[in-house]
């Protein structure tokens, strides 16, 4: 079978905080240094844990941010009312330790494949595909490459800077605002749905692959839209967060 | 010994005490985890077989599943994702009626689905009272995003067992990995040891 991962036990490893970016007002991405830090695919995600002072832990996954080759990093979205993702968005700093256990997942991937690729994210589902995209950049890969972003404002959005500047490698990148959008804004506004997608997924004969990661309503309509247009199941990846 | 994260107390959530496996936590929501685009099979078009070496023993159409025993099922589940749910309620068909009107000896099975997922379990863990095909939630038919119209019910394994859209069981003399054990995830799946992944 494909994709078959033969290996030993996956032990938790110390990590330590090293750069901490700001990505939007919610969200920012933590790399950490890792000794022995197993290589990492495009797409994988990992395990965190946090010990408080008497014992008491917390585990959370996260998709790796960074590219393969590069220090491991996170990014992570406060959840108001979470445990985990607050103290990492609000309170984690440089120096700071905690355990990583990964990386894990070997299906939501990306390895440099030629056939064009088809990126959707909804929300922080940017992440994993965020890591494809870097991949494919550091790697001189000529591979197409399409990512649309559904995010309620411009100031949501994650990797901005990095991913306005993709124009000039072949990348295309585009928005479509689902809550708020600037005066003379003349990109998509509202929720992705069946022409949107038709507009930006490649054409069936190029054998694309569409890797599909945000929260459930979105990844819902998104995968449906691609199965309606003729994209084969097997071709459509689909990472999911968040309930009903 | 793990090094405490500075600054980190937790949220201490006492919901569920001793009945949530180590390193869970409890969600209200029901969150939806698959790989792929969910299938919308129809009823009319929907079967539910049992096979061994590639041959039917067994099939029921939609119909003749609902001519079946319906139980109650109350249950709390587990997702290696980390969440667990407590006091789940499902309307399901018990593995065991199934398998009562099949006469094998195999140790093993693969469940396969629409979609084309699959996930291996001992015959030992889905019958006893242990397992169900489900098409049930909370008095409603079966969301399709949560496995509509039938999943597999098996909730003392980590709920990537519990196979959505679930179209039938393959009977098999050895283990064998099915869809996400083949991507590094254990072979059984056992939340209170936490076998979340090969080696665990």
């Amino acid at each position: 079978m494909a994709g078959t991962a033969v290996r030993g036990r996956l032990t938790w490893q110390v990590a330590t905080v090293g750069e901490v970016m700001t990505e939007t007002a919610t969200a920012r991405t933590i790399s950490l240094d890792v000794p022995g830090w197993e290589a990492h695919r495009a797409g994988q995600h990992l395990d965190v844990r946090l010990t408080a002072e008497d014992g008491y832990a917390a585990e959370r996954s996260y998709s790796i941010a960074s590219a393969p080759g590069e220090p491991v990093a996170i990014t992570v979205q406060r959840l108001e009312d979470g445990e985990v993702s607050p103290y990492l968005t609000d309170e984690l700093r440089p120096g700071d330790q905690l355990e990583l256990r990964g990386p894990v997942g070997g299906y939501f991937v990306w390895d440099g494949e030629p056939e064009p690729m088809l990126l959707l994210a909804g929300g922080s589902g940017v992440v994993p595909l965020r890591s494809m995209l870097r991949h494919r950049a550091r790697t001189g890969s000529a591979t197409p490459a399409r990512l649309l972003y559904s995010v309620r404002s411009l100031p949501d959005v994650i990797y901005r800077a990095e991913l306005d500047g993709y124009g000039q490698d072949g990348t295309e990148v585009s928005y479509t605002l689902t809550k708020q959008h600037p005066p003379g804004w003349t990109g998509n506004t509202g929720r992705v749905g069946q022409a949107l997608i038709e507009q930006v997924a490649w054409p069936v004969g190029r054998r694309p692959i569409a890797f599909v990661c945000g929260p459930t309503g979105f990844v819902e309509a998104v995968a449906q839209g691609l199965v309606t247009l003729g994209y084969p199941a097997s071709r459509v990846k689909t990472e999911r967060f968040g309930g009903k | 010994m793990s090094p405490v994260t500075r600054g980190f107390h937790g949220k201490r959530r006492e919901a569920g005490g001793d009945r949530v496996p180590p390193g869970q936590y409890v969600t209200e929501d029901f969150p939806v985890l698959s790989a792929g685009p969910t299938p919308h099979t129809k009823e009319q078009d929907w079967t539910f077989s049992v096979r061994r070496g590639g041959k039917e023993q067994k099939s029921w159409t939609w119909g003749e599943l609902h001519d079946l025993p319906v139980e109650q099922v109350t249950a709390d589940i587990h997702c290696v994702t980390r969440w667990s749910k407590l006091d789940t309620r499902w309307q399901a068909v018990s593995i065991d009626t199934l398998l009562g009107q099949v006469a094998s000896d195999a140790k093993y099975l693969m469940a396969f689905c629409d979609g084309g997922y699959t996930t291996n379990l001992p015959v030992a863990d889905v019958t006893g009272g242990q397992a169900w095909l489900a098409f049930g939630y909370d008095g409603k038919p079966l969301a399709p995003e949560h496995g509509g119209p039938a999943r597999l019910l098996v909730p003392h394994l980590y709920f990537w067992k519990s196979a959505k859209w679930v179209r039938g069981l393959d009977l098999l003399d050895r283990d064998e990995p099915g869809f996400w054990e083949t991507y590094g995830y254990h072979m059984y799946g056992d939340p209170w040891r936490e076998q979340r992944y090969a080696g665990d």
